[in-house]
């Protein structure tokens, strides 16, 4: 008897699938041959072995998604903490560090920016592309009849039903109060601005655009909007790491599109320090989805391919989302924006990330 | 009495791996484990951390057939979560900030020693998992793990026929013996 077939009959004798008198036959070989009882001992261990570390795998990651659900809902204290608690935990922890590393930090980035702004050079981007969509070549009859509109609709708040939006491209929540980030070309020159997914349809306007980064920030104005409670993704400011496994969520058609691949390269376009270059399936309209990595955090906002080539794009770092924001605190009057630095999608499988993460994603809709 | 019975009522739930009543333990329980980690140099990450484990531990007791508690839930979880915690406060040479009162809690040392033995032959399982590869990898945790039947299997992965699929698993299965087999070994003659 071969090894293959002895344990297929040690595992239907342990399963108790064996005929009666197969199963005879099988005890007494048992009984004259300790090599099998041996196996047969050993086996049933193994087997008991496995079951328990599926159900303790299987519960484990039950344990996380539980938590992640009632985290959404609001049922347990947000995982985040808050305010005043933050800050004295924050300085009881760090105290002894911080005043060194602020210095260090503030004398390595005025030497680096500066060292960026000279040695940077200016790339040609005339063989870049911004995935931005078109839904039509109509874009300037369009826009003068939205002028017209928007004139005889000018206290309208909820979104007009006869606006054509003609440039698209995806944008995801970075506050719960209903901020968003988007590619600064997408809402370029933008009339009218509408996002939309199955949550609904909201209007919202611009409340920053940095042309240099690439990034816009979007604020939906909507009485129809409800804040949500929180968000499930958290946004990284490390640098990815090669070969980094990520996925994104965007509209490059009506209807969310789900995509994965890797980081491939740690600069984007033409070296360029701002971005970083991903394999990764993108299409017209996916500028500005999120990238996330495996545990659920956002590494980049996806803002263009190169034109000459196919299976690769770009991706805005997510570390230049929190300049933006600095920037922007920088102004009067901005509004505060709160940013999730931590991920609770960690350790849920891709399906369960995507399903999460979907409802925070939409489509952007410009005129 | 009466909330004694209603707590066997949900260990035998948790045991049976039902997600509601798992849902409501956690919901019940989190806040305070996260207010006990976060005012004894935690964070709310260490909190979520601590208290699954904990969880864990509940968990493979119940599994075990075990329902007495000798205590209320909320008193073991604590117990359990708060045992925990001063372990890893103690391996990274940090102390607690403030002093829990010893009356809260119940002796809970010796699950912990089961639970971290257990924990490590888990380790030990996946870690063999892990190096066996794929297809392997995929194959066995179809069968094993998720109890698929060798036609879907055979289906999903694209062998001819079912027998086919059964030969290959075995093969894997011999290799899984082996790896895992060799470290347990090691593992418990040094241990």
């Amino acid at each position: 008897m071969d090894d293959l077939r002895l344990l297929d009959a040690v595992e239907r004798y342990i399963k108790g699938e064996m005929h009666p008198d197969e199963r005879m036959h099988f005890e007494q070989l048992r009984k004259s041959n300790t090599e099998v009882d041996q196996l047969v001992v050993e086996h049933t261990f193994f087997l008991q072995q496995m079951n328990r570390f599926g159900e303790w795998k299987c519960f484990k990651s039950a344990l996380k998604e539980i938590h992640v659900d009632l985290a959404e809902k609001g049922q347990i204290n947000s995982a985040r903490l808050q305010g005043k608690a933050k800050v004295i935990y924050l300085w009881n922890r760090y105290k002894r560090v911080s005043a060194i590393a602020a210095s260090i930090a503030v004398v390595t980035t005025l030497v680096i920016s500066s060292l960026v702004w000279i040695i940077a050079p200016a790339s040609p981007r005339s063989q870049f592309e911004e995935l931005n969509k078109k839904f039509s070549q109509l874009e300037d009859k369009t826009r003068k009849q939205a002028k017209e509109i928007d004139r005889i609709k000018n206290k309208a708040t909820a979104v007009p039903q006869d606006i054509p939006f003609t440039t698209g491209g995806t944008g995801f929540i970075i506050d719960a109060k209903g901020y968003l980030i988007t590619n600064a070309h997408v809402v370029e020159d933008a009339q009218q601005i509408a996002i939309q997914n199955n949550r609904g349809e909201y209007l919202v306007k611009v409340v920053f655009q940095d042309r240099e980064r690439d990034i816009a920030i979007l604020k939906i104005d909507d009485p129809n909007f409800k804040p949500y409670i929180s968000l499930p993704y958290g946004l990284s400011k490390q640098t990815a790491k090669l070969a980094e496994p990520i996925f994104t969520l965007g509209y490059p058609r009506n209807e969310v599109v789900y995509s994965q691949g890797y980081l491939s390269a740690k600069t984007g376009f033409n070296g360029d320090t701002l971005s970083c270059q991903i394999e990764i399936n993108a299409n017209r309209g996916n500028s500005g989805s999120p990238i996330l990595n495996r545990k659920g955090e956002v590494i980049g906002i996806l803002n263009g391919r190169q034109t000459n080539t196919q299976g690769f794009a770009f991706a805005v770092q997510s570390k230049y989302i929190f300049d933006v924001i600095e920037t922007l605190k920088k102004q009067d009057n901005s509004p505060s924006i709160r940013i999730p630095s931590r991920s609770l999608l960690n350790g849920l499988d891709r399906t369960e990330q995507v399903r999460k993460v979907q409802d925070f994603v939409y489509m952007v809709k410009v005129n | 009495m009466d909330s004694e019975l209603q707590e066997v009522g949900l260990l035998k739930g948790l045991a049976a791996g039902d997600r509601k009543v798992i849902e409501g333990i956690y919901k019940d329980h989190f806040n305070m484990i996260q207010s006990l980690i976060v005012n004894n140099n935690g964070s709310s990450e260490d909190a979520q951390d601590i208290f699954q484990e904990a969880m864990v531990v509940l968990y493979e007791k119940v599994r075990m057939g075990s329902f007495e508690l000798n205590c209320q839930l909320k008193t073991y979880l604590y117990s359990v979560s708060k045992r925990l915690w001063l372990k890893r406060l103690q391996q990274n040479n940090r102390l607690l900030s403030q002093e829990i009162d010893p009356n809260t809690t119940i002796p809970v040392e010796e699950e912990i020693a089961t639970h971290e033995k257990r924990d490590a032959e888990f380790e030990l399982m996946s870690q063999a998992i892990q190096r066996l590869g794929e297809p392997c990898k995929s194959l066995l945790e179809a069968y094993y793990l998720r109890k698929m039947n060798m036609q879907d299997i055979a289906l999903q992965f694209g062998y001819t026929n079912a027998d086919n699929a059964k030969n290959q698993k075995y093969k894997c299965l011999i290799r899984l013996k082996k790896l895992f087999f060799s470290e347990y070994k090691n593992g418990t003659s040094h241990g």
